[in-house]
Formats: structure tokens, C-alpha cells, sequence
């Protein structure tokens, strides 16, 4: 990302490698440190070795029927928005009519903050999957349909040129010219809808529910089990990464010409 | 009608376009006057901006004069033609097909598939461009001089009658420019095509064309019309030609000094 040329020596270079761990490392043992030596109570800020303790006094079967109950919401979520950010995109470039309408009420729905929805929607829905699924593809759903019509909108002008010299219908110019151009922006959408997807989904746990990462947090907040909440925020953060990562592995398997190009 | 709009292969009368319609808006392009022969290679030339390739998208029929007709083979040209193949600046190569399936995309675009014998065709029509051995290859995995003869070699596939080519070799280095000048005449002695070449290189348009047409600034209107009567086939000794030298000056005083437009 940066401009800067890499370092030359040796030791440089193991440096550049290792410096984002090593970052990690030196946090952690500094937060450690601080919490041993100025006797910091652990409901107010846990060690991190009492985060790990915590972590494995919870059974990992619990842990899993949480992990499960969030991850499920957050796919279910992220695959509906998918579904539908898609074809309204690919609809929205190809009738302006349509693009007229529906960009306002979509302004409006990005703009309107989704926890503060999140409660009438339980109530609208029931506490149930439906509810939840619906939370998670409001706050996901937008990314995805911004890059897909950016993407499509900046296919290059003569790729366009090529398919009207060769008076293709015009399904095939979006099918195989457009949509295939927009991949790199998809993916783009996609790893950010994604994260965004675990945190729809926490957002529906806090409002209504008896299982999950998010109702874990929350419950064991209440009970001031501060130690055992912060193993589930890691563990959350960790399921992040991973679904962040899997879009990226994703990409890379199927569609390895969209990536950006190494020098 | 006269004798040479009856040998006129592609006709151009009194051809101009305004991007807006308005009244007082400029021309981007002002009465041309062309006719292409039969097999005949014409280039292009002019400063750019002058609306060379304005001119190119009116004969693909991309684009509708708003003033002036151009026909094909006495048909006016209303829409793109199957029998009208064309190279574009940069390649235009689609960089999520590998070589052989863009040579293959308008085949798979048009019709929604191709057979045994169209892969048989593009095989061998990248054998002839010595690409044979990058067909699997994408396009980014290729030079810029390959990815503009794979351009080329997918206008050939349809089997144009009229090769368009839209400053193709414009980001290409010198030397690479060279080599594809005299690949391209060695496929259009093979299968003969009448070729309309926009380039802003005068060495190049001598060197390769039968004509030249030399264009003036916006708007672009025709300010000679030169017949380049050098031997064929043209080789990299051509360009020490002393009636090379006569040509390129020629043009040279044109674009330089312009003089007021015909």
C-alpha cells in the first residue's frame, strides 16, 4: 500500500516481515505488564493470560453452538444481500428508470443507522431468524451494490465499442463483458460486507436472542465476567479475519486475473 | 455514377459529425471526401484531436454522420457490419479470457458459441501471428506488442472485408512499432482486406499505406490526399528511400505549416 521501497539489509527485511506480529506481541505483553504490575482488577481490564484462562474454562462445545448461532445468521445474511445487491445492480445499470427510483430509497436506508432499526424490525419480524437475517443483509447489502455499479459503470468504453460492432444483444455485453469487468470491484464490496456481515448479526444478538458471540459478550458482561467477554470479542475478531480472508482465498482460487498485479 | 465510386469499395461523401447538435456547436469532423478502393490500404494522419478516430467509429458504423453519408459496397452504413473488423488502440483484450478465448469472443459474443472449427480457424490464425505457443497465456502475461496481435488476430476472425484499425500500435515502443508494421503487411498480402489505419506517426502511415490522408486540426477536415508510390513489399530499407524522405516531408509541411484547409 505505502510507496516507500523496501529495506536492503538483512535484518531489515526479517523486521518488515515480522513487524506486524511483532507489534501484536509487544501489545499484548505490554498490556499484560501494566495489568500485573499496577494491580488492575480483572472486571475492570482483564490480563490477557486471564482472557486466555477464561477462554478455556468455557467448554468448547458451548463456544461452538455461540460460534455457530452467529456465523450462521452472518452467511445467511451476507447470501441474501448478495442475491440481492447483484441483480439490482446489473437492473439498475441497465434501466435508468429503474436506477431513478430505487437510489433515493437506498440513500435512505444506508443513511438510517441499523441498530437504531434493529429493534423495530424484532418487533416487526419476531425474535427469530428472519429478524436477525434481515438485519445483517441492511447493513451489507449497500457496499456491494455500490462497487457492482461502479464497477460496471467504468468498463472501458472500447470493450463496449467491441460488443456493439458485433451487435451482440445486449444481455451478452452484460453478462460477458460488464459483470466479468466489475469481479475486481465485487470483491472489493464483498470483503467489506462481509466483516460487516459478523457485526449485523452481533447487532441482532444484542437486541434479541439466547445464543450466540454477540449474546455471549453481552450476558457475560452483565454478570461482570469481564475476562470470559473478552475472549468472546477475540474470538469474534477472529472469526472476522477468517471470513475477510476466505473472500480474499476466494478470489484468489477463481478469479486469480482480477487481482491487483505484483511487480 | 462515376467510374471510381463504381470501383469504391468504401465511399466517404461529404462526411461530418458534431458531438452536439446545437447550432453553433464546433464540428469534430468536416466534409470528407474519400473513396476506398477494393484491398486498398489507407492511412489516416493528422494531429490528434483532429477526429481521425471519429472517422473510423462513422465507417464501423458506431457512430452516424450527422452530416454526409458513408456506404459500404454502395450500402449506407447505418449500424456495424459483419464484414468489418476492428483493431483497437491498447488491445482492448478482455483480461479474464485467456488468449485463445479472446480471439474467440466475438464468435461467443454474437452467436453465444463457437465450434470445433472456429477453434480450428483461431489456432491457426495465431500460428500465422506467432502466437501459437501463448495461446493459454492471459493477456497481462503477454508484451504490449503481442496483446496488440492478438487484437488484430481476433478482428481477422470473423474474415472482415475491412480491417479498421484505430491507432493500434500507438502505446507500442519503436522498435516493436517497426516489427508489427511489416507483420501486418505480410497478413494483408496473405488475405488481402481494405484496411482504413488511423495512426499519428507520418513514418509510419508512408511506410505502410497505398494512401494517406492528412487531416488538419479541429475541426478535422481533409488537407491532402497522398498516393504513396513506393515498392512493395516495404521493408525496414524503404525508409531510406529517397522518395520515403520526399513523402514524410510532404506531410511533415502539412501538419506543421497548415495551409488553409481544401
Amino acid at each position: 500500500m505505502s510507496q516507500a521501497s523496501l529495506p536492503k539489509s538483512a535484518l531489515g527485511r526479517l523486521l518488515y516481515r515480522f513487524a506486524p506480529a511483532l507489534f501484536f506481541i509487544v501489545l499484548i505483553a505490554l498490556w499484560e505488564l501494566v495489568c500485573q504490575v499496577g494491580n488492575v482488577p480483572n472486571y475492570i481490564l482483564p490480563a490477557p493470560s486471564a482472557i486466555v484462562s477464561a477462554f478455556f474454562d468455557v467448554e468448547i462445545s458451548r463456544w461452538l453452538t455461540h460460534l455457530w448461532a452467529t456465523l450462521r445468521v452472518a452467511l445467511m445474511g451476507f447470501a441474501l444481500s448478495i442475491l440481492i445487491a447483484i441483480p439490482l445492480s446489473i437492473g439498475m445499470i441497465r434501466s435508468e428508470l429503474l436506477n431513478r427510483t430505487l437510489y433515493p430509497a437506498l440513500i435512505v436506508i444506508q443513511s438510517t443507522p441499523v441498530v437504531a432499526v434493529a429493534p423495530l424490525i424484532i418487533v416487526l419480524l419476531g425474535t427469530d431468524d428472519p429478524s436477525r437475517v434481515l438485519i445483517t443483509c441492511l447493513i451489507t447489502f449497500f457496499p456491494l451494490v455500490v462497487s457492482t455499479t461502479t464497477g460496471m459503470l467504468e468498463t472501458p468504453p472500447e470493450m463496449i465499442e467491441l460488443s456493439q460492432s458485433l451487435r451482440a444483444p445486449r444481455y451478452r455485453e452484460t453478462w460477458q463483458i460488464r459483470i466479468p469487468y466489475a469481479i475486481p470491484h465485487i470483491f472489493s464490496g464483498l470483503r467489506v460486507s462481509i466483516t460487516l456481515a459478523i457485526i449485523g448479526a452481533v447487532v441482532a444478538e444484542f437486541v434479541a436472542a439466547e445464543k450466540g458471540l454477540g449474546y455471549f459478550i453481552q450476558f457475560s458482561t452483565s454478570f461482570f465476567k469481564i475476562p470470559q467477554a473478552f475472549a468472546g470479542l477475540i474470538f469474534l475478531a477472529a472469526i472476522s479475519l477468517l471470513l475477510f480472508k476466505s473472500v480474499q482465498w476466494i478470489q484468489m482460487y477463481f478469479f486469480p486475473w482480477s487481482l491487483p498485479k505484483k511487480k | 455514377m462515376t467510374t471510381q465510386q463504381q470501383t469504391a469499395f468504401v465511399c466517404m461523401e461529404g462526411v461530418g459529425h458534431k458531438y452536439d447538435l446545437s447550432p453553433d456547436a464546433p464540428m469534430a469532423v468536416q466534409d470528407i471526401n474519400l473513396n476506398i478502393h477494393r484491398h486498398e490500404f489507407v492511412a489516416v494522419v493528422g494531429p490528434s484531436g483532429c477526429g481521425k478516430s471519429t472517422l473510423l467509429r462513422m465507417v464501423a458504423g458506431l457512430l452516424i454522420p450527422s452530416h454526409g453519408s458513408v456506404s459500404i459496397f454502395n450500402n449506407p452504413v447505418v449500424e456495424p457490419r459483419d464484414d468489418v473488423g476492428i483493431v483497437f488502440q491498447k488491445a482492448n483484450l478482455l483480461p479474464w479470457l485467456n488468449v485463445k478465448k479472446n480471439v474467440l469472443f466475438p464468435l461467443k459474443h454474437k452467436y453465444g458459441r463457437y465450434s470445433k472449427d472456429d477453434e480450428k480457424r483461431a489456432d491457426e490464425l495465431l500460428k500465422m501471428a506467432g502466437l501459437s505457443q501463448f495461446s493459454e497465456k492471459m493477456p497481462d502475461e503477454l508484451s504490449g506488442g503481442m496483446q496488440q496481435r492478438v487484437g488484430i488476430v481476433r478482428a481477422l476472425l470473423l474474415n472482415p472485408d475491412i480491417l479498421l484499425m484505430d491507432e493500434p500500435f500507438s502505446a507500442l515502443d519503436a522498435l516493436t512499432r517497426e516489427q508489427i508494421g511489416f507483420d501486418l503487411l505480410k497478413i494483408w498480402h496473405e488475405k488481402p482486406k481494405t484496411v482504413l489505419f488511423i495512426t499519428h506517426s507520418i513514418n509510419e502511415a508512408v511506410l505502410l499505406a497505398d494512401r494517406i490522408l492528412v487531416m488538419s486540426k479541429r475541426p478535422g477536415s481533409v488537407l491532402d490526399l497522398i498516393k504513396v508510390d513506393l515498392p512493395r513489399p516495404r521493408t525496414s530499407k524503404t525508409i531510406n528511400d529517397p522518395k520515403f524522405v520526399a513523402l514524410t516531408d510532404t506531410i511533415r509541411g502539412h501538419i506543421y505549416e497548415p495551409s488553409v484547409p481544401a
